[in-house]
């Protein structure tokens, strides 16, 4: 006889195990990428991070009596770790590590529910708990290409405290754009090429990403007065520097924490790449993509709230 | 009609623990996270705000038959700034570097919601034995939560405990000062009000835990009726 069963009748292959599996081996060029220029430490941070991570996973799961093993084959937390610990500089003292993913995966995701409930993206939520806490190390990046321990202020954080060289000069004109010399826009092309697998591999929609670096490429073209003193760096910067593919393939894609309607996710997009901009030039911090993220993550629900489309017949 | 006999057990069980200003009402939440960031701050507001909260319910109850209705609210808020203006200017009599630290969470006790919350639902409607312990048990609910959020932030926060407990208690307390992480992490997140939100959550969610517990125990034990019985329908008997 035929076994009866209940819908759902045809069974997806793409559970969160399968999804959160691609993420990390997209994220394998652009941590490899991360790793050869800012040396092993960023290798070792992702190791402390996913340790901690999946033991503190592994503990919370045994306090909430749920299936350890169940839970933690997800890989989500894994994918948390690796994002933090990628994130994080080289140099950093192994209890930055620790103090983040914990905070990321205790208190960001497994107090508001777990995964699936979570309002901010974890990892962020502990980079940002980490930058606010520990300033000093937290910023403390050595200078890319050149791993003994030379600490450098990164074109980002150059480019804020410049205020008398224009931008041929700031950089010589050799490192900027895709100079041999510059590991950030490596590192970027790395996670974009990554953005490009999970894409082709439908892991989630353009709608975020695309927007995302398109408002930030808009906002600063219109800002972009051809490399004065007081410019904000041009659209090729900013599109290649920090964490901005990173941000916009990896961290704002999340599904959990960003918005669900195609348009909604637009809206959420366009509006993390301007204050990413808007924090970028005029905010206190060099790097802004956590902040931007953790802010449009407040405001995920209320996009949702306006964009979802309605139930046929209402 | 008579009111219900006023129950001291019950009235120190509520402020304690079941009805408690910070943890279940809260209230003065202000002043709860702006200055619960060590416990030699947390102890002198809880201080001063119990002071405030005993003296205004009893003054409160006391002329509680000559208050209007009509305008009691900015008459209780008369009494209570006026007591809180006293203990303002004793401290800055008596302890003066701790009234320069807590700065101006001394004089914002005035709109602390906790203590006008006693004055309208408890002390204008009960005599003044029952208002002064209410006061007591409620101040002294408001302040076990503080030095305890206190103690945590500080902890986590600068890596201490009781640091500073000489601008209380004076010199003979100086080696009251706990060490507990190494010196040189500070947690800013900790020190700054999130990480009081965070704190104070934590806080809230243990308290629950330990009711549901309570509850629970007291299911478990309590004698079953017999009467309604159902019967299980799906699932493995």
């Amino acid at each position: 006889m035929l076994p009866r069963t209940s819908s759902p009748f045809l069974e997806s292959q793409h559970n969160t195990g399968w999804i959160m599996r691609q993420v990390v081996l997209a994220a394998i060029p652009g941590t490899a990428m991360t790793i050869y220029w800012a040396g092993w430490g960023v290798f070792a941070n992702i190791i402390i991070a996913s340790l901690t991570a999946l033991t503190l996973e592994a503990i919370v799961f045994l306090l909430r009596r749920r299936s350890v093993l169940f839970y933690l084959s997800d890989y989500s937390a894994l994918v948390t770790a690796l994002l933090l610990g990628v994130a994080l500089p080289g140099s950093a003292p192994w209890w930055i590590a620790v103090s983040g993913s914990a905070f990321a995966i205790i208190i960001a995701k497994h107090l508001y529910g777990g995964l699936g409930y979570n309002p901010f993206n974890p990892a962020m939520a502990g980079y940002v708990f980490l930058l606010i806490s520990f300033p000093l190390p937290m910023t403390q990046w050595p200078e890319l290409g050149n791993v003994d321990g030379v600490t450098a202020a990164t074109p980002l954080e150059f480019l804020q405290q410049n205020t008398t060289l224009s931008m041929a000069e700031l950089w010589n004109g050799e490192i900027l754009p895709f100079g041999p010399h510059d590991g950030f826009a490596w590192i970027n092309i790395a996670f974009l090429l990554g953005g490009i697998y999970m894409l082709a591999r439908k892991i989630f929609t353009w709608h975020a990403p695309v927007s995302m670096l398109v408002t930030l490429g808009l906002a600063s073209a219109f800002f972009y007065d051809n490399g004065s003193a007081t410019s904000q760096g041009s659209p090729l910067f900013h599109w290649f520097n920090g964490a901005t593919m990173l941000g916009a393939f990896f961290i704002i894609t999340e599904p959990v924490t960003s918005a669900t309607h195609p348009l909604g996710r637009l809206i959420y997009g366009t509006a993390i790449g301007l204050a990413v901009f808007i924090i970028r030039a005029w905010g206190t911090y060099p790097e802004a993509i956590a902040f931007a993220v953790l802010l449009m993550n407040f405001a995920a629900p209320l996009i949702d709230r306006y964009t979802q489309s309605r139930v046929y017949g209402h | 009609m008579n009111p219900p006999p006023i129950s001291y057990r019950e009235l120190t069980h509520n402020g304690l623990w079941k009805n408690n200003p910070a943890l279940v009402q809260l209230l003065g939440l202000c002043p709860l996270l702006g200055v619960s960031n060590s416990v030699v701050n947390a102890l002198g507001l809880g201080l001063a705000t119990i002071v405030v909260l005993v003296c205004s319910n009893t003054i409160i109850s006391l002329l509680r038959h000559q208050i209007p209705t009509t305008i009691r609210l900015p008459a209780y808020i008369i009494v209570i700034a006026s007591l809180t203006t006293c203990v303002e200017l004793l401290m800055r009599a008596y302890t003066y570097e701790l009234y320069q630290i807590l700065g101006i969470f001394i004089p914002i006790i005035v709109t602390n919601c906790a203590i006008l919350g006693r004055a309208d639902s408890f002390a204008s409607r009960n005599s003044v034995i029952p208002s002064f312990w209410d006061g007591l048990v409620m101040g002294a609910g408001f302040l076990w939560v503080l030095v305890l959020l206190g103690a945590m932030r500080e902890m986590f926060g600068s890596g201490t405990l009781f640091a500073q407990m000489s601008l209380i208690f004076g010199e003979v307390v100086n080696d009251w000062h706990l060490r507990i992480l190494p010196t040189d992490i500070v947690t800013l997140a900790i020190i700054l009000p999130p990480g009081a939100f965070i704190c104070a959550g934590l806080l809230i969610a243990l308290k629950n835990e330990i009711d549901y517990r309570i509850a629970l125990h007291k299911q478990s034990t309590a004698p079953i009726h017999s009467g309604h019985k159902r019967v299980r329908v799906t699932g493995h008997i």
